[in-house]
């Protein structure tokens, strides 16, 4: 399970072979008949809370079931923005941790996930807009996490392609900045946890999809899967858009509901734009990935849905939004766009939580910001899981909440755009 | 994009349309009698279904009247639409 460091040396070495001789980043094991945790999903965060699991908690048998291939779900499909600049504590300390984690993760993980702090903008476009921007920067700062409020000269400056001129139907009157914000690599973060956690000894299953949960006297025993039947002391699911279906095989319900979520990219073009540009007034967010492509990111559909596809009239309101921020990009012509599915929770934050089945814990209700928390998410979870409590980042974010009423209400503040 | 058909006012596009939820929640008779569980059940924890779904629509662009819609998740085919009070076979109550 020891690999080769990835490094300028490993990469001459191998360039002397023609690159035919690089090992498998990870392996394909058959799944053994019963483990310490068994983590069910393969996306970003399912990785990342095998990584943890194995690498803090020193938990010897872990296996990750994904019922595709690992990164092909929401991992794959988002736009891939992270910022911590929550207002509230609870979600400002956990959005936080991450962005820390962001910070090291590329040498943490022996691979490079293109972590780029380019900042990022969240626009604000009317008072009352600004008056928020306002509160929730100084919000931040408090909670030391960097935002800087910018005037719309300011804005021109780092954004020359954004009309600001306040001559539009939604003016732009400012904008808070977070500058350690910005984007990362999304199928590298799931390929560097995976080989992270493989060589940590971690048996990564893909193609097996989970179909049961067994139980016995209110305790977890194992899970049925299209693979058969894998026993473990402990089953930590995070299945974003899936949760509930999950949570249905355990016997309980969740207080989350699967919209789609579109985003569509442009052709690529010459460098315009060098930071993220987001708005939750006109509900569009924007920023240029390495290869040149706009990155758009629309909004949920309001219906339920588990199809991975949304209704045009989205993708038209935010083209129309982002059009009228950039008139420069009316004649961009759009490569793609596709649908992914988001559990969204009623206070737009996400659940960490122990379940009412001993040794099952759910990861779920990130809506529809869950990228950013790639790292700090599996690093809560690992601990919930291997400790069967809470780390005090995610004391606030149990399922209990929806009983006692002590909701985070990020909704107003930075739920919207993400 | 779904078309829906009212059933006041016939098939119409869905931007004509606002979504209101999973149909067929009752609000408890008598709240001040229910402890924590039974409110935050009824509040906040819903079926979430993947397939077919009970779920209520308004025209809200037009007749501005609620109904049900029975859609399937997955596909998002709308199977039938049913007036409030209805059940979804289609019989008053």
């Amino acid at each position: 399970m020891k690999k080769d460091r990835y490094s300028v040396f490993s990469l001459a070495r191998n360039a002397v072979n023609y690159h035919q001789d690089w090992a498998e980043a990870w392996r394909s094991p058959d799944p053994a008949g019963e483990y310490d945790v068994i983590v069910v999903g393969g996306g970003g965060h399912g990785l990342a809370t095998a990584y943890y699991l194995a690498s803090e908690h020193n938990v010897g048998r872990v296996a990750l079931l994904e019922k595709g291939w690992i990164g092909g779900g929401n991992t794959g499909r988002n736009t891939t923005i992270v910022r911590s600049n929550y207002l509230w504590d609870e979600s400002a300390h956990l959005y936080e941790k991450s962005l820390k984690l962001w910070e090291g993760l590329s040498q943490e993980l022996n691979f490079n996930v293109m972590f780029s702090q380019r900042g990022v903008m969240n626009l604000g476009h009317t008072l009352q807009d600004m008056r928020d921007i306002y509160r929730r920067s100084n919000a931040n700062r408090l909670n030391g996490i960097d935002s800087e409020i910018l005037l719309p000269g300011q804005i021109k400056e780092i954004v020359p392609a954004m009309n600001v001129s306040g001559n539009t139907r939604h003016p732009v009157l400012g904008a808070s900045y977070q500058p350690r914000g910005g984007v990362a690599r999304h199928d590298a973060v799931a390929w560097g946890y995976a080989r992270a956690a493989d060589s940590r000894g971690v048996d990564i299953i893909q193609n097996c999809e989970v179909t049961g949960i067994r139980q016995e006297n209110g305790s977890v025993r194992g899970v049925e899967t299209s693979r058969g039947y894998i026993g473990a002391k402990k089953v930590a699911v995070v299945v974003a858009g899936h949760a509930s279906v999950l949570a249905q095989m355990g016997g309980f319900r969740l207080p989350v509901e699967s919209h789609p979520l579109q985003a569509l990219v442009s052709e690529p073009l010459k460098p315009v734009l060098d930071t993220v540009v987001m708005s939750n007034a006109v509900h569009g967010y924007v920023s240029q990935s390495d290869k040149g492509e706009l990155v758009i990111g629309a909004g949920i559909d309001a219906y339920t849905g588990y199809g991975q596809r949304g209704s045009f009239s989205i993708i038209e309101g935010n083209v129309a939004a982002i059009v009228e921020l950039f008139p420069v990009f009316s004649r961009v012509r759009m490569l793609r766009q596709w649908g992914g599915i988001v559990d969204v929770c009623p206070d737009a934050c996400p659940i960490i939580s122990k379940t009412p089945v001993n040794g099952l814990y759910f990861n779920c209700g990130w809506g529809t910001g869950g990228f950013k928390a790639t790292p700090g998410s599996g690093w809560v979870f690992a601990h919930t899981v291997a400790n069967d409590e809470p780390h005090r980042l995610n004391a606030a974010f149990e399922l209990d909440r929806f009983y006692s009423g002590a909701l985070i209400d990020e909704h107003g503040a930075a739920g919207v755009a993400h | 994009m779904l078309e829906i058909e009212c059933p006041w006012c016939g098939p119409r596009d869905q931007d004509e349309f606002s979504y209101g939820g999973e149909a067929h929640i009752v609000r408890p008779l008598s709240p001040e009698n229910l402890n924590d569980r039974e409110w935050g059940d009824y509040l906040f924890f819903r079926d979430n279904k993947k397939g077919q779904h009970a779920e209520q629509w308004c025209h809200a662009a037009g007749c501005r009247r609620w109904f049900n819609v029975i859609r399937d998740t997955v596909s998002y085919r709308i199977v039938s639409v049913y007036r409030s009070g209805d059940s979804s076979s289609g019989e008053s109550p």
